[in-house]
């Protein structure tokens, strides 16, 4: 279970945000929920089958820009597969 | 709000106790509600704005068979518009594939689809009707749409061998989860137990089966998978607890901790009809009487895994101890712990490891099969 760096996740069927105006903001699963704070959140807000895994990575490098870019890269991958475990993503090439 | 009570997660709307199949395990109570006590869509639909008011994320519509309800696309619709995500758990039976397309266009988030095996015989057996070719057609339908689907395979002795083939039917499905539940004995499980219990050779070779199925398929389809507690060392966090993160609601609008809460002697249960949502949540009898730790008992009191499993389920704790207090029963630690030990012994003694019977009429259990509430 590899991530491939080209491809776009987007997410699954049945995972979906919460709406804008409830708080917190969560993403809503199969018989689960995540609840997301600033990172998790700007990474799934991502997850929309037109970002690659790259450009997700970039953005995020440059909107936490403080932060050790290949630490950044590292959790965010880090997310992916665990939400790809949660079977909330689907890989577009 | 300063209130200490955590919100409950999760609303299973039992919206009726009608059903077409008649499943030898089926989780409703042995007492079911009758269609004139069921509650209407406007009830349900303030239900829906209360629960999300009070901080559920999902409603788990369930029964009997929702969709024997008439008004199931205005239920998931009012569900959807008061911000839950929507849970359909179906037989699939009364269904074709316009009402499909219309819980689709409802909002619908996830369709589970249950199933009593990977054959129709099995199947017909379980259900005490034909059901299995209906489900096959609907696992067609929901190809055509971008839906969430689970099929639910409830596991006991009588089909955990067909396991492969239930992997199977899933990965030629568009289903991302799959759920091998095994029964839980409770209400019609509980009276058709001897029946249903697999062998523990039996559950071995499932486990084995499962781990190395959830890993060839991580990231393509999520297996779960649920052992019978009575072969567990340790017993369930029942509901996550005693009213901690569920609440039930049943088709007349009693509000329950859990499916089998009525078994125990004593409780009394608030209507929604009568009293807000909120209330019964946070102060009623029903769900302060096990919430927290102060009804404990040894060995739990003291124990080390009480904020994990919570002592286990109060139900099974009644029905197998005759007191709704005790530590479960399943427990390893707990001194009534013999008394499911003989349960399996019993189980594993009488024709543990043999293939099924040639001559099947002759050895079926007696079941006890449940009826369609008027």
């Amino acid at each position: 279970m590899s991530i491939d760096l080209e491809s776009r996740p987007r997410l699954a069927p049945g995972c979906r945000m919460n709406e804008k105006t409830q708080q917190p903001r969560t993403l809503l699963m199969p018989e689960r929920a995540l609840r997301l704070n600033g990172p998790s959140l700007e990474i799934v807000e991502r997850c929309d089958g037109a970002h690659t895994v790259e450009q997700i990575i970039t953005e995020l490098q440059q909107l936490y820009s403080k932060a050790e870019p290949a630490k950044v890269e590292q959790d965010i991958l880090g997310y992916l597969a665990l939400l790809q475990k949660e079977r909330a993503l689907d890989f577009e090439p | 709000m300063t209130s200490s009570i955590a919100n409950p997660l999760a609303l299973i709307a039992e919206l009726t106790h009608r059903c077409p199949l008649h499943c030898v395990y089926c989780s409703n109570p042995l007492e079911l509600q009758a269609r004139n006590l069921e509650l209407s869509t406007d009830d349900w639909t303030r239900v829906f704005q209360e629960a999300a008011a009070l901080g559920v994320l999902q409603a788990d519509f369930t029964g009997g068979e929702p969709l024997t309800r008439p008004d199931i696309l205005d239920l998931v619709r009012a569900a959807r518009g008061a911000g839950l995500y929507v849970n359909l758990i179906t037989s699939g039976l009364p269904l074709d594939e316009s009402r499909l397309e219309g819980l689709v266009q409802a909002g619908l988030d996830h369709f589970q689809l249950s199933f009593q095996g990977a054959r129709e015989e099995t199947a017909q057996e379980i259900s005490g009707t034909k059901a299995h070719a209906q489900k096959l057609r609907v696992l067609e339908w929901l190809r055509r749409h971008r839906l969430a689907v689970t099929l639910n395979f409830v596991i006991h002795r009588r089909n955990i061998e067909q396991l492969p083939e239930m992997l199977a039917l899933a990965e030629s499905s568009s289903a991302t989860r799959v759920e091998f539940a095994n029964v839980q004995y409770y209400g019609w499980a509980f009276a058709n137990r001897d029946g249903l219990l697999p062998t523990r050779e039996q559950l071995t070779q499932s486990i084995d089966f499962l781990k190395k199925a959830q890993e060839r398929l991580a990231g393509k389809i999520k297996i779960e998978y649920v052992v019978p507690d009575y072969y567990a060392k340790y017993p369930k966090p029942c509901m996550g607890g005693w009213a901690r993160k569920l609440m039930l609601i049943t088709p007349s609008g009693e509000a329950l901790p859990c499916h089998a809460a009525k078994v125990i002697p004593g409780l009394s249960f608030e209507n929604v009809k009568n009293r807000a949502l909120r209330e019964i949540w946070e102060v009623s009898d029903a769900f302060q009487k096990f919430r927290g730790e102060s009804w404990m008992q040894e060995p739990c009191k003291t124990c080390d895994r009480r904020s994990l499993d919570f002592g286990g389920c109060r139900c099974q704790a009644f029905l197998l101890a005759s007191d709704a207090t005790a530590t479960d029963p399943v427990c390893s630690l707990a001194p009534q712990r013999p008394k499911v030990d003989a349960i399996l012994n019993e189980i594993n003694s009488v024709g543990a490891g043999l293939a099924p019977p040639a001559v099947d009429a002759l050895t079926k259990p007696a079941w006890l099969y449940r009826p369609n509430p008027s």
